[in-house]
């Protein structure tokens, strides 16, 4: 039936249930609406990402994950038109209030996106470019290098060319340059953008390791497009699809079901949810 | 029913003609070639009376001179008086275009809204299809007799080669904005997402990472500004000047190198004459000098450019 192995997510999000007593949610989507100028791109969604979990949006082409991503730390705020409804709140606090600084937000919450973007500068340069630009006082930058390239397991594939074009490097590589780059501004929740989707399936399993190893110090939510990888690395799913309108045949992401990963993929509620991960639909 | 066509043996492979790619290929050939040809052609219009201009004025007394009177009895060829106007028209312009011009491109590319940028560039870049004689009079009439003179008071006579800088200024700001402007809207946004995405603000985004990955372009952008001060005449024809003197302040006059061409080629030198091949050696300096302005430019954006 169901070709997706999930047995080593299960058993691992069995012991952090038992584990875990409650905590609030560090990011927490109420009753949210992103539109793009009079589109309704994704209508009334709810759920909360959890401190230190992995948290994968799935679904099919269009549902919406990635706005809901991107509305995590207001990247939509460079889309001119882009307007969310609701409250989406980080440790309590609503993101979109008028007070709030973006640039404030983006710092606790970093991303790493689809395509690895990195600067066309140094390795150096683009992970000092961030505590640079945040104006950290740090003793040596040097080290902080050191640091967030460690972190993001590539100091040894790079400890000697530090000074050359990032360009240089491998996809894989740039895109652990990108998450090390994000690593240097020590935020506490990392949002994810499909950033296996432009990597060979050795470059994805080590981003996928890095994930792991990461999850103890960082919130992180991943935008999947492989299930597989979903199951993998995540302890919560959400599932998303598109609904078309009845009159105007405009597609708006809903949110479906969100749940443990194990629970998702091996005893969904909804019938939607089922046909996804089963692969009869998308 | 269906009525099958009859598979051939072979599929029919053969070369087939194309007249019409071939003819198109032809003026395309042509026309790339015709661009070798003119440039080819006007170097060596350049340089055959030039030759024989500096088989009579040695290269030395002609660059080095300090005195300009090639249509004097007492003639003498030293080519560093237009050469002094010439810097100070394009220092003057380039000082007031390239902060102007980089800063319109930075706002426009980076800062404005969708519309602001839909209606600014292309009223900037009316600006560009101003006739130069139109800026030369503005410059002689409104900024060198009412402005500097009346409203500032300053001690200068009716030309200056600061009111001529300043309108060539003003004439190169749409060419180092627009050209800029589209180095740095060529950049990807991805760049733009990742910088905000680690907590930079718009004016970190745009100075440490749009503008110098789009530094070539901006180079080039500032290049052909400083090639079309260098080159433009009618300006500096009529606001700064006609007397070839060593230019020592902004508010004095002098004769610029394409100055001098325009006045001395209205037609009273004979062909052949030093003088007539006079034009031509100053002529083939102002192509050297842009040429080398081109060169170092080109150093400079391979040593500085962040490709990306």
């Amino acid at each position: 039936m169901n070709p997706i192995d999930t047995t080593e997510a299960a058993a691992r999000a069995d012991t952090f249930e038992a584990a875990r007593e409650y905590r609030p949610p560090v990011l927490d989507c109420d009753s949210v609406s992103i539109f793009y100028d009079d589109f309704l791109a994704v209508h009334d969604v709810n759920f909360g990402c959890g401190d230190n979990e992995i948290t994968a949006l799935i679904g099919p082409s269009g549902c919406g994950k990635s706005t809901v991503l991107r509305s995590f730390n207001r990247m939509n705020d460079l889309i001119e038109g882009a307007r969310v409804e609701g409250t989406i709140s980080y440790h309590g606090e609503d993101i979109y209030h008028s007070d709030v600084d973006a640039i404030e937000v983006r710092r606790r919450i970093g991303m790493v996106f689809q395509k690895p973007n990195p600067f066309p500068k140094s390795i150096y340069d683009n992970i000092a470019y961030g505590p640079r630009v945040n104006g950290f006082k740090v003793d040596s930058m040097d080290d902080l290098v050191e640091e967030a390239l460690t972190k993001a397991a590539l100091w040894d594939e790079v400890k000697d060319k530090l000074k050359q074009s990032a360009f240089g490097l491998s996809g894989g590589q740039q895109q652990r340059l990108c998450i090390a780059r994000t690593i240097a501004v020590r935020p506490e929740v990392i949002l994810m953008d499909e950033p296996c989707s432009a990597l060979d399936p050795i470059a994805t399993l080590r981003i996928e390791d890095l994930m792991h190893e990461l999850r103890s110090d960082y919130t992180i939510v991943i935008v999947t497009h492989n299930m597989q990888q979903a199951a993998r690395v995540a302890d919560k799913t959400a599932f998303f699809t598109a609904e078309a309108h009845e009159v105007t045949g405009d597609r708006t992401g809903v949110l479906v079901e969100f749940g443990d990963t194990a629970q998702i993929f091996e005893s969904p509620v909804d019938k939607r949810t089922e046909d996804y991960i089963s692969g009869r639909f998308g | 029913m269906t009525t099958q066509t009859a598979r051939p043996d072979r599929p029919d492979l053969r070369q087939r003609r194309r007249p019409g790619d071939l003819a198109v290929r032809t003026i395309f050939r042509i026309a790339a070639a015709l661009t070798i040809v003119i440039t080819v052609g006007i170097v060596l219009a350049l340089l055959i009376p030039s030759i024989e201009f500096f088989s009579e004025v040695p290269v030395n007394e002609f660059l080095f001179g300090t005195r300009w009177a090639p249509r004097f009895a007492d003639a003498s060829f030293g080519v560093v008086p237009l050469i002094t106007a010439t810097a100070w028209t394009t220092a003057i312009a380039l000082f007031f275009a390239i902060p102007l011009g980089l800063g319109a491109a930075v706002f426009m590319s980076e800062f404005a809204h969708r519309r602001t940028r839909k209606v600014l560039k292309p009223v900037l870049e009316v600006l560009a299809g101003i006739p130069t004689v139109v800026y030369g009079y503005f410059a002689v009439q409104f900024i060198q007799a009412t402005v500097l003179r009346d409203w500032f008071d300053l001690d200068t006579g009716s030309f200056s080669v600061l009111s001529a800088g300043f309108v060539m200024g003003i004439m190169i700001i749409p060419t180092i904005a627009s050209i800029s402007e589209d180095a740095m809207s060529a950049v990807p946004n991805s760049l733009r997402q990742g910088s905000a995405a680690l907590g930079a603000n718009r004016r970190q985004t745009a100075v440490k990472v749009i503008f110098p990955a789009a530094l070539s372009g901006i180079i080039a952008a500032v290049v052909l500004g400083i090639s079309r001060a260098v080159g433009e005449t009618m300006i500096v024809a009529l606001a700064a000047g006609q007397q070839a003197r060593i230019v020592e302040g902004p508010l004095e006059a002098g004769q610029t190198m394409t100055g001098f061409i325009a006045n001395a080629a209205l037609g009273d030198s004979r062909v052949g004459s030093l003088e007539y091949n006079t034009l031509f050696a100053v002529g083939l300096l102002l192509f050297l000098l842009t040429l080398l302005i081109n060169v170092i430019s080109i150093a400079i954006v391979r040593k500085f450019r962040e490709a990306y």
